[in-house]
C-alpha cells in the first residue's frame, strides 16, 4: 500500500561560511495512512530538520516529499495540507484561544457560523471547552499545549506533525498528554509524524519508530523490534541500556547457534541469518535479561562493585574477570534479596532475549 | 515494514557534494518562490525599491565622478593624486577633524559611561538624560550655540574683546572639534555604557582578590575588556564626524571639509563632476572603516554575554575617583546645558550680538512666514516614519526568516546606506532623479525617499532586534495554518512588534526632523524644511531667528517622543490582558 506520506532520498545540507553540515542524509520513510511514526534520535541527529522539511519550513537540498501521491517538496507551508504542533507551541499571543484556533479556518474562508461550530467542537475534543475567550498566556503549559494541538486538528490536515510537543511539560503531565495524543490520533485516524529524543515516549506512542543518527535513518521498526532487535551498536545503546559481550560463533545447528564468549562460557542462542562458524560477533544483553545466581552457575561470573536500590528495582555493576563492567537490573529486589558490593555472583543470561550483532 | 533502507553515516567526500548540493539549494529556493506568490510579489517590490533608491543613486555618484556627460574623464582623480589643493586640502582636513573628534568624543563618552555604569556617581539619571539630549536634537544646534557664545558677535567673544582688546573667534578647526565632540559623544557613551555593563564584574573582583590595585585592575583588566568597544566607538565617531555637514557649514569658516566642499561645488559652482568626486573621496575612507569594523574589530570582542545581569554594586572606583568623575560630569553637563540655554535665550532676542532685548518676534516669524517650512517638515517626517518603520521590519523579516536566492545580497544592499554619508546619498538622489523616467527633483516625493531610505538601515536593524523577540514558531504557525506571506506579516508579525515599532518610530521621526546632510541637496523652493531654513538664517547672520528654529525643532521632537510614548503605553495597557 502506498504510504500517505512518503520521503524519498530526502537530504538537507546547511551551508556555513567555512563548513557544510549534512543535517539529513538521504532519508527514506513512509508513514501509512492513519499511523503514527516517530523520528527518534539524540539532539542534532536531523529529526527536527526532517520534520521541518515535511512542514515546509526548510527547503530540501535534494530528494522528494509526497503527500497522498502529490509531490509537495517545494510547496510553501501555506500550500501544503500539513499542520504542526510546535515545541514552543507558537500560539499567537495577541489573539484569544478562540481566535487562535479559528485562524486556520478564517484563512480557508469558512463561514462564521461554521467556524464557531468547528472551533467549539475541537476545543471540547481536547478538553478546553469554555476557555475560548482567554488569552493563551493565561493558560497553564498543558492547556497551551492543547490549544496548539486543537489549532492543528481543526483544519483537518492530511498529516499532523509533532515537534517534541511534550518537552515543555513536567514529567507527570507528559505521560498524561502523551496518552491523550495517542488516543485522539487513533480515534480520529490522523496520519502523524512525531519527533522526540525521549525513547520511552517514542515506545509508548508509536506504531513505528525510525531511529535517526547523524542524519541517517538507521532503523525503522515497531517499538518491539527496535528494542529486541537493534540494527547496530548505536541503536542498542541508545534505546534502553545494553551490555555488549564479544565472542565467536562456535557452531551453528538447526535454528540454534553456539557462541563462545570472550572471558566466559559458551551460550546457545537462536540462530541469526548471515553468520558462519568462526565469525566474530557482538552480543547484546539487556540488563534485565539476566538472573544473578551463585558463583560459577551462570555463563559469566564476577564481583559486584556497585549496588543501588531504587525501590522497584536493584541495579548492580558486576566486574567480569577481564575487567569489563556488566550492568544488571533486578526487579522486585525485596523478593530476591539485596546484594552488597563485594559479593561474588554468577550471571545467567536469558537466551531468548539475546541479540547478535556484527563486530564493527 | 522497512520504509527506509539502512545507511551508515556519510563517508562520501564532502568536496564532491558541494557543487551538486549548492545547485540543489538555489534550485529548491527558486522553485519554492514560484509556488509562493505573496512572497514573490513582495520580494519584487522590495528589490525594485532598494535598487532604485539605494543602489541606483550611489551608482550615479560613481558614474558622474568618472563618466561625466557620458564620457570617461578621471581628471579630478588625477588632480587628486597630483596633489591639487582644492581636493587634497578638504580630504586631509576631514581626516584630521575625524581623528580628533574620534579621540575627544570617545574620551568624553568613556568618562560618562564609566562614571554611570561603573563608578555609580550620584545623579546618574540626570547625567544620562543630558547625554541623550544631543542625540534627539539637530547636531548643528551645537555649532549654532557655539557661535552665539564664541562667534564673531558671541557673548564671550565680546567680553574678551572688551577686556583684552583681542579679536578672537571660534570658527574653523577648534570650533568644529568642540561642537562635534559635544554633538556626537553620546554615540560613544551609549556604545561604551553597554560594553562596560556587559563586562562581568567577577573578572574585576578576581583581580582585586589576587591583590591588584584599583588602578592596575582598571588598566590591566577593565580597559582590555572594553578595548573592542572603545575601538568601535573611535571608528564610529570618526565616520560620523567625516559625514557631518551641519556643524562645518555653520562653524567651519575657512577650514574646508569634504562635505561642505561637495555641497558648495554643486550648489555654488554647478560643478557636478567635482561634487561627485569629493563625494567619492568621502565615501572611500568611510567604507574602509566599516569594512575594518565588520571584519576585524567585530571578531575581537571579549565581553562575555551571559544574559544574566550582574548586580551593579560598583567596586571599580573609590570615593575619590567617584567625586572627581562627578565633578567632570557636572562640568561637561554644564557646558551642554549652557549651549542649549544659549539657543533658547537667543531665540527670544531681537538680533543677536546687536540687540539682546527680549521679544517673541522670531517665533512670530517662524509661525507666519516660516509656517510652511514647519508644516512641510512635520508632515513629511510623519509620512516617512511609518513607511520607513514598516519597510524596515518587512526587510528584516525577509532576510532573517525567509529563504530565497539572493537573500544575503538583499541584506547587504539594503544596509548599505549605513556606511554612506548623508551628503553622498543626497548627491546621488540629485543625480539619479533629475531626469526621466524618474524625475523627482523639486517634489515632496524625493524628500520622503531620502527620509525613508537614508534611515532604512537603522529601521532594519531595529526591526531585526524586534523580530528576535518573536518566536519563529509563531509566524511559522501562521503559514502552517494556511496564511500567505501578506497575511502572516500583516496579521501576526506587525501586531506583535507594534509596541516596539512605535518606540523606534519616535527616534526615526526625530532623525527625519533634524536631518540635514542628505536633504539639503534635494530641497526646493516649494519644499523647504526647518533645518534648511535654520542654516539659511545662520548664513544671513539672523542668529536669533536661527535659534528660534532650533527651539521649534527640539520642541517638535520632544512632542513626538511624548506622543508616541503615550500611544505605546495605551497600546500596551489595552493589550495588557493579551500582552507578551
Amino acid at each position: 500500500m502506498a504510504g500517505e506520506l512518503l520521503l524519498q532520498e530526502l537530504t538537507k545540507v546547511f551551508f556555513g561560511l567555512r563548513e557544510q553540515v549534512v543535517a539529513v542524509d538521504h532519508a527514506n520513510l513512509a508513514v501509512e495512512e492513519g499511523s503514527l511514526v516517530t523520528l527518534l534520535g539524540p539532539s542534532g541527529c536531523g529529526k527536527t530538520t526532517t520534520l521541518r522539511m515535511v512542514g515546509g519550513f526548510e527547503i530540501p537540498t535534494s530528494g522528494e516529499i509526497y503527500l497522498a501521491e502529490e509531490r509537495i517538496t517545494e510547496l510553501p507551508p501555506q500550500r501544503r495540507n500539513t499542520a504542526t504542533v510546535f515545541q514552543s507551541y507558537g500560539l499567537f499571543p495577541h489573539m484569544s484561544v478562540f481566535e487562535n484556533v479559528a485562524f486556520g479556518l478564517k484563512v480557508r474562508r469558512f463561514r462564521r457560523a461554521e467556524i464557531r461550530r468547528k472551533v467549539e467542537e475541537t476545543l471540547a475534543l481536547v478538553g478546553l471547552q469554555g476557555l475560548g475567550g482567554r488569552p493563551p498566556n493565561h493558560l497553564s503549559g498543558g492547556q497551551q499545549q492543547r490549544v496548539a494541538l486543537c489549532r492543528a486538528l481543526v483544519i483537518e490536515p492530511q498529516v499532523l506533525l509533532f515537534d517534541e510537543p511534550l518537552s515543555n511539560l513536567d514529567a507527570k503531565l507528559r505521560v498524561e498528554t502523551r496518552d491523550h495524543i495517542r488516543k485522539l490520533q487513533k480515534t480520529l485516524g490522523i496520519t502523524s509524524l512525531y519527533v522526540t529524543h525521549d525513547q520511552a515516549e517514542a515506545m509508548a506512542i508509536s506504531d513505528l519508530i525510525a531511529v535517526m543518527h547523524a542524519g541517517c535513518i538507521q532503523q525503522m521498526g515497531t517499538p518491539y523490534e527496535i528494542y529486541a532487535k537493534p540494527a547496530n551498536t548505536f541503536i542498542a545503546d541508545f534505546i534502553g541500556r545494553a551490555n555488549f559481550l564479544r565472542g565467536r560463533v562456535a557452531q551453528i545447528t538447526e535454528g540454534e547457534m553456539v557462541l563462545d564468549l570472550d572471558g566466559g562460557d559458551s551460550i546457545v542462542v537462536a540462530a541469526s541469518d548471515g553468520y558462519a562458524a568462526g565469525d566474530r560477533v557482538k552480543v547484546v544483553v539487556r540488563p534485565e535479561a539476566v538472573d544473578l545466581v551463585g558463583p560459577g552457575e551462570g555463563e559469566l561470573s564476577g564481583a559486584i562493585t556497585l549496588a543501588h536500590y531504587t525501590g522497584s528495582m536493584a541495579t548492580y555493576q558486576v566486574e567480569l574477570p577481564d575487567g569489563e563492567v556488566f550492568n544488571v537490573e533486578v526487579l522486585s529486589p525485596q523478593e530476591k534479596g539485596f546484594l552488597e558490593p563485594g559479593t561474588e555472583v554468577g550471571i545467567r543470561i536469558h537466551r531468548k532475549s539475546v541479540h547478535v550483532l556484527d563486530v564493527d | 515494514m522497512w520504509g527506509g533502507k539502512l545507511r551508515l553515516p556519510p563517508t562520501s567526500d564532502p568536496g564532491s557534494l558541494t557543487m551538486r548540493e549548492r545547485i540543489g539549494r538555489t534550485g529548491g529556493e527558486l522553485r519554492r518562490l514560484a509556488h509562493d506568490r505573496g512572497l514573490l510579489l513582495v520580494l519584487v517590490v522590495v528589490v525594485a525599491l532598494v535598487a532604485t533608491f539605494v543602489v541606483f543613486p550611489l551608482f550615479q555618484v560613481f558614474r558622474e565622478s568618472i563618466f561625466p556627460r557620458g564620457q570617461f574623464d578621471a581628471t579630478h582623480f588625477v588632480r587628486f593624486f597630483q596633489g591639487a589643493p582644492f581636493l587634497i586640502t578638504p580630504f586631509f582636513n576631514s581626516l584630521i577633524l575625524g581623528g580628533l573628534v574620534a579621540l575627544t568624543g570617545t574620551v568624553v563618552g568613556f568618562t560618562f559611561a564609566f562614571a554611570i555604569a561603573r563608578a555609580n556617581v550620584p545623579g546618574s539619571r540626570v547625567f544620562r538624560w543630558i547625554a541623550t539630549l544631543p542625540m534627539i536634537s539637530p547636531p548643528f544646534i551645537m555649532a549654532l550655540a557655539a557661535i552665539l557664545l564664541l562667534g564673531n558677535r558671541g557673548m564671550i567673544t565680546q567680553v574678551i574683546h572688551n577686556v583684552f582688546g583681542v579679536r578672537w573667534s571660534i570658527y574653523g578647526l577648534p570650533g568644529l572639534v568642540l561642537t562635534q565632540t559635544l554633538a556626537y559623544f553620546p554615540v560613544a557613551f551609549m556604545a561604551l555604557e553597554g560594553v562596560l555593563r556587559a563586562i562581568d564584574r567577577s573578572t574585576e573582583e578576581a583581580a582585586f582578590d589576587l591583590g591588584a590595585s584599583k588602578l592596575r585592575t582598571f588598566v590591566k583588566v577593565t580597559l582590555p575588556l572594553a578595548a573592542p568597544g572603545i575601538g568601535a566607538a573611535l571608528l564610529l565617531l570618526f565616520v560620523i564626524s567625516l559625514g557631518d555637514f551641519g556643524n562645518p557649514i555653520v562653524i567651519g569658516g575657512r577650514f574646508q571639509v569634504l562635505t561642505v566642499q561637495a555641497y558648495l561645488a554643486i550648489t555654488g559652482r554647478y560643478n557636478m563632476p567635482l561634487g561627485a568626486t569629493l563625494a567619492i573621496l568621502l565615501l572611500v575612507p568611510t567604507a574602509l572603516v566599516f569594512i575594518v569594523q565588520r571584519y576585524w574589530l567585530s571578531r575581537r570582542s571579549h565581553v562575555t554575554v551571559t544574559g544574566r545581569p550582574t548586580p551593579s554594586t560598583a567596586h571599580a572606583s573609590g570615593p575619590l575617583l567617584r567625586w572627581v568623575l562627578f565633578g567632570v560630569l557636572c562640568f561637561l553637563s554644564g557646558v551642554i546645558l549652557l549651549f542649549y540655554g544659549m539657543v533658547v535665550y537667543g531665540a527670544f532676542t531681537h538680533l543677536w550680538g546687536v540687540n539682546h532685548a527680549l521679544t517673541m518676534d522670531n517665533f512670530r516669524y517662524v509661525f507666519s512666514v516660516g509656517r510652511r517650512y514647519f508644516m512641510n517638515t512635520v508632515q513629511l517626517a510623519a509620512i516617512a516614519t511609518p513607511i520607513g518603520g514598516i519597510l524596515g521590519i518587512l526587510i528584516a523579516f525577509l532576510v532573517t526568516r525567509k529563504r530565497f536566492p539572493g537573500r544575503k545580497t538583499l541584506d547587504f544592499l539594503s544596509m548599505m546606506n549605513f556606511a554612506v554619508p548623508g551628503i553622498v546619498v543626497g548627491i546621488g538622489y540629485l543625480l539619479a532623479f533629475n531626469a526621466p523616467p524618474l524625475r523627482l527633483t523639486g517634489t515632496a516625493a524625493i524628500i520622503l525617499a531620502v527620509f525613508v531610505f537614508q534611515r532604512m538601515p537603522v529601521a532594519i536593524r531595529d526591526g531585526a532586534a524586534m523580530l528576535q523577540q518573536v518566536d519563529a514558531a509563531i509566524d511559522e504557525s501562521a503559514s502552517d495554518l494556511g496564511a500567505g506571506f501578506m497575511r502572516t506579516f500583516g496579521r501576526i508579525v506587525l501586531p506583535l512588534v507594534a509596541p516596539a515599532m512605535f518606540s523606534g518610530m519616535a527616534y526615526m521621526f526625530a532623525t527625519c526632523v533634524t536631518s540635514i546632510s542628505a536633504v539639503v541637496m534635494v530641497v526646493s523652493a516649494r519644499w523647504q524644511l526647518m533645518t534648511v531654513a535654520l542654516l539659511n538664517d545662520v548664513d544671513n547672520a539672523q542668529l536669533s531667528r536661527a535659534a528660534a528654529w532650533g527651539v521649534v525643532i527640539i520642541a517638535v521632537v520632544l512632542a513626538a517622543i511624548f506622543v508616541l510614548d503615550v500611544l505605546v503605553s495605551r497600546l500596551l495597557s489595552r493589550r495588557g490582558s493579551h500582552g507578551r
